[in-house]
């Protein structure tokens, strides 16, 4: 069954996909950096490794490509498990 | 006569676009710069099947036309034809990852809509095929409307197909389109849905090998290969160095010896001996090292452990306000200052950069390496003081450590006063690991040791020779010391007054003068002041070693150490910050700075060092 929440709630190795990302609360800098890196609506994702520690950045899968990004960016995406 | 077609490489960063360049041109590469702006220049030459030579010219890997950094802003304004020093491209040989269709055709659609001739180099074709992926290249190129040639550059494969495909394009040439911006989501829809048709099968990406980053991103095994690369890294910086720097030192020594003996006694023989040889000899020496921290940056930067290193950091260095962009950099720094503050032109967020330029310089680099191992050689005796750990690579370590130490405390203040700004935040591409072509990186480090080369040859064989010129005249009167009566004697004098409080002698100030060309000058002067300040027949034959550790009490050896740490003795980073920042304002913090900490360092070292009696 498909759930809905942020991705930086997602638990490791999740499959999901992305279902909403708050652009207005990123601003415009960090949200054209995101799209150049593949985080839209609909596109894949799995987040797969925390950082030490901290757990934060995290490396998440985008398509076919593996992105670092904070969790503060990942709080404004809304993801549905597969 | 029409100038040779000049063909624009461009493409993401990370499609392989550098690989792709070298499989092209071979070494026959010029690096520069393009005027006004730091970003480097990489031009070569290759021929069209027809035997014609065109000119090729790599651009900067970028993810758009809206230019994020100012490297991006370089390609912009490349592929239209608006950048100062460059005439616009006869055509582009797009560059694109063939496992990262999706994300690396928005990009190439950006390209391919502005009308120039344009050839796609579908290169990786073989990590594709190792990841599932069936890709047509005759459906995209259908889609794309332009040839599309499969590659895999770092095998050499594909090299004559592209120079046919490109010959073919740019003899039919058209006139350039310019279009609108586009709009972003528009794009990332068109390069999905092409790459969906291009695809013939795929596995899942999930599939794709991912047990490297298991390893290297275990929350327990990544600190602790992060920590062992590093050890290595600065280990290896003198262990292996040992055997070349030996060969070099005797071939000046005899050199030295040859020359001693060739030319007759008086003003040339002293001028070529204690001068040239004796100066710039000096600095080549540590031609090794830098070359084997060269060797171990573009190591991990070809192989893609370099972004997961900063992944590792991002955390720490969040801690004094900057994030894991600041990482690449300032590791650069420790090779030297001038390409980590370029290379700070991939941090997006301006204060995070401006940051980062500012405490690059407290990066040991290899510049501080022959101050560091001379004075350390003549003061800190070799003995153990653990199991493998030498008192001397400890002190070495220690300084280190400093700069390292100092430029966190630097960072911390400067984020909360000069550099004040909101939280940065953490984005990059973590690469497909790669086994690194060895040509490739030995391109890379011929570069680098022939950038050294021109340095040794130029900036400090000229400041050698003046200095020496200045130590030298006007000459001795009977029972006079060849320093008193010299005019650099008298400048030093002057500067000696302000530097005898922190220990240092009028010697060292006579040093600290040229050494702001580069730091190791300092070394290479201390040893032509003490050569032509000798007059002892039997000492002539000393080293420079030798003479310190008679000269300098340890208080003053020490301080001198910790000076090393902090001044800013190198005009190059500071032109480097002039054009990195747009201005004075910031070179003049910085030098000021740094000189502050500097003498307040030297000085309680030294103040310390004489309480505690040593």
């Amino acid at each position: 069954m498909a759930t809905a929440l942020r991705l930086d709630l997602l638990p490791m190795r999740t499959d999901a996909t992305i279902r909403a990302i708050d652009w207005a609360s990123l601003g415009t800098a960090d949200s054209r950096r995101l799209r150049n890196l593949g985080f839209d609506d609909g596109v894949a994702v799995q987040p797969l490794h925390a950082a030490p520690v901290s757990q934060d950045p995290i490396a998440v899968r985008v398509g076919r490509m593996t992105v670092a990004i904070r969790r503060a960016h990942a709080r404004a995406m809304t993801v549905e498990t597969n | 006569m029409n100038p040779m077609p000049l063909i624009a490489v461009v493409g993401n960063p990370n499609a392989g676009k550098s690989a792709l360049f070298n499989m092209l041109t071979g070494a026959r590469q010029k690096v520069g710069n393009y005027p006004g702006v730091t970003v480097e220049r990489k031009a070569g030459r290759f021929s069209f099947p027809d035997g014609r030579p065109v000119e090729l010219v790599d651009l900067p890997g970028s993810y758009s036309l809206d230019p994020a950094s100012p490297d991006e802003a370089v390609t912009r304004d490349v592929v239209l034809g608006k950048q100062a020093g460059e005439r616009l491209p006869d055509g582009l040989l797009v560059v694109l990852d063939a496992t990262n269709l999706d994300n690396h055709l928005r990009f190439a659609l950006e390209l391919i809509d502005l009308g120039h001739p344009a050839v796609v180099a579908l290169n990786m074709v073989d990590l594709a095929r190792r990841d599932g992926l069936e890709i047509s290249a005759e459906r995209l190129s259908q889609a794309l409307g332009v040839p599309v040639v499969e590659t895999v550059a770092v095998r050499r494969i594909g090299k004559d197909a592209i120079a046919e495909a490109l010959a073919s394009e740019v003899l039919t040439r058209g006139e350039v389109k310019s279009t609108a911006p586009h709009d972003p989501r528009s794009l990332s829809t068109r390069a999905r849905a092409i790459a969906a048709t291009a695809t013939l099968s795929q596995k899942p990406a999930a599939a794709a090998a991912g047990w490297l980053d298991r390893v290297a991103l275990n929350p327990v095994a990544g600190p602790l290969i992060f920590a062992g690369i590093m050890f290595l890294m600065f280990q290896a910086v003198f262990a292996w160095s040992e055997a070349p720097v030996a060969l070099i030192e005797g071939g000046l020594l005899a050199m030295q010896a040859g020359a001693t003996s060739l030319l007759p006694d008086g003003v040339l023989r002293s001028l070529v001996v204690d001068g040239i040889l004796g100066g710039v000899g000096a600095v080549v020496v540590f031609l090794p090292q830098i070359l084997i921290l060269f060797f171990f940056i573009l190591l991990l930067e070809a192989s893609g452990y370099m972004v997961r290193a900063a992944f590792l950091m991002d955390r720490l260095m969040a801690r004094v306000g900057l994030s894991g962009h600041a990482f690449i950099p300032l590791l650069s720094s420790f090779a030297c200052a001038i390409p980590g503050i370029m290379a700070t032109r991939t941090i997006a967020d301006p204060k995070d950069r401006l940051t980062t330029i500012l405490i690059a310089p407290l990066m040991t680099c290899s510049a501080r390496l022959p101050v560091y191992a001379v004075i350390i050689a003549a003061f800190i005796p070799a003995t153990a003081v653990g199991p493998g750990i030498g008192l001397q690579g400890l002190v070495l370590f220690g300084l280190y450590a400093m700069g390292i130490l100092g430029a966190m405390g630097v960072a911390l203040i400067l984020r909360r006063t000069v550099a004040r700004g909101a939280k940065t935040g953490f984005m990059m591409e973590m690469p497909k690991y790669q086994i690194p072509r060895v040509g490739d990186i030995a391109l890379g480090l011929w570069q680098r040791a022939t950038i050294f080369l021109k340095r040794a040859g130029g900036i400090i064989l000229v400041s050698t020779i003046v200095l020496w010129a200045l130590l030298s005249f006007p000459q001795p009167k009977p029972g006079q010391s060849a320093l008193d009566s010299s005019i650099a004697g008298k400048l030093a004098t002057g500067l000696a007054t302000v530097v005898e409080p922190i220990g240092f002698n009028r010697e060292i100030a006579l040093a600290l003068i040229p050494a702001m060309a580069a730091r190791e000058v300092a070394v290479s002067a201390l040893a032509t002041v003490y050569s032509i300040e000798e007059t002892d027949e039997d000492k002539q034959s000393q080293g420079l070693i030798e003479r310190l550790r008679g000269r300098w009490p340890l208080p003053t050896a020490l301080a001198f150490l910790m000076w090393f740490v902090f001044a800013p003795q190198c005009l190059s980073t500071v032109a480097v910050t002039r054009r990195e920042t747009n201005g004075w304002k910031w070179p003049a913090f910085m030098l000021a700075y740094l000189f502050g900490l500097a003498y307040l360092a030297a000085g309680a070292t030294f103040w310390l060092a004489t309480w505690a009696g040593l």
